[in-house]
């Protein structure tokens, strides 16, 4: 009685928080203080067509860094826990084929998403998307290709070795910034020159920052599933 | 304006349904489904409100991935919740 009493108190006292929030609220049509220094002088700083990529990489790459190295964490600390254990001999499981359709349709879609991702990560700067969600759409590629094929490995040495190349050249950049146009600038994407405003080839040092953390971040999510699917080897 | 409001109350409304089925079906990958559901309907709403990058990591990550993983977990355990109580 007393398991389901405290949860309905909480749920209700919790309701009347958010109540006495919602009824505080003004919403703000506006822009004011350091948003509306992003909005006004973003594109013509930076050159990028997608202000959230020019926020995420430039003003606020440091922070990006720290979500880059979050996320190598966690794919260590999954790879240190559910370690693949060597097969007994003699224990040979079977496993149920994927079905005829899965695999024709993951021949069919697996190059197409792997595209499509490797895409939103090079227009990071003029469209929606950038290195995380392109990463995300490139480990979902082969997620599918897991899903289709039961015998499919990744080759850990190839992932491992695009891994940390890319970590390392997303930080050589950072420190670029520093060396070549002075103190805290780091990471500043103003490197290179900033080009035509919406062309590919624009906005300083984004686009290549986005396909370093793209192949990072799918790579390590790659990784991640394959740790956890966790097949004996 | 009046239609768009309408479809942010549905959508958080199926969005709440489908959390309340996460907790309450007694089939795990129902539930891990239900999850993924929640994702999906939340992605459809940040590309409503605009946020289209938001939407993106949502649906890749929210309910692409982290619902596979989910299975991949539920796999290595029991396919049953127990009853404790």
């Amino acid at each position: 009685m007393i398991k389901r009493i405290i949860p309905a108190i909480l749920v209700i006292s919790i309701f009347f928080m958010l109540l006495k929030v919602m009824t505080n609220i003004t919403p703000k049509y506006d822009l004011t203080g350091v948003s509306k220094t992003y909005a006004e002088q973003g594109a013509s700083d930076l050159g990028a067509m997608n202000l959230v990529t020019a926020i995420v990489v430039t003003y606020r790459g440091l922070d990006t860094l720290g979500e880059v190295a979050v996320l190598f964490m966690a794919g260590t600390g999954i790879a240190l826990l559910l370690r693949r254990k060597k097969k007994k001999k003699g224990s040979v499981a079977k496993k149920r084929e994927a079905s005829e359709i899965l695999q024709t349709g993951s021949k069919l879609l697996v190059p197409i998403i792997m595209m499509f991702g490797a895409y939103i990560f090079i227009n990071g700067h003029l469209s929606p998307g950038g290195g995380f969600q392109g990463g995300a759409a490139i480990a979902s590629a082969v997620m599918l290709m897991f899903l289709a094929d039961n015998s499919f490995k990744i080759n850990h040495k190839v992932f491992g070795l695009i891994e940390s190349l890319s970590g390392m050249f997303y930080v050589i950049i950072g420190i670029l910034g520093l060396v070549m146009i002075g103190a805290d600038h780091f990471l500043d994407s103003r490197l290179l020159p900033l080009g035509e405003f919406g062309k590919i080839l624009s906005a300083g040092t984004i686009p290549i920052i986005y396909t370093l953390v793209g192949l990072k971040v799918g790579t390590e999510l790659a990784s991640i599933i394959d740790n956890m699917k966790g097949d004996l080897e | 304006m009046e239609l768009q409001q309408g479809i942010f109350i549905l959508m958080g409304l199926a969005m709440i349904i489908a959390a309340g089925l996460a907790m309450h079906v007694k089939d795990l990958i129902s539930s891990i489904i239900a999850v993924g559901v929640v994702s999906l309907f939340a992605s459809l709403l940040y590309l409503l409100m605009q946020a289209p990058d938001v939407a993106m990591t949502e649906a890749a990550i929210g309910a692409g991935l982290s619902t596979l993983i989910f299975l991949y977990a539920l796999h290595k355990t029991k396919d049953v919740e127990e009853e404790n109580d």
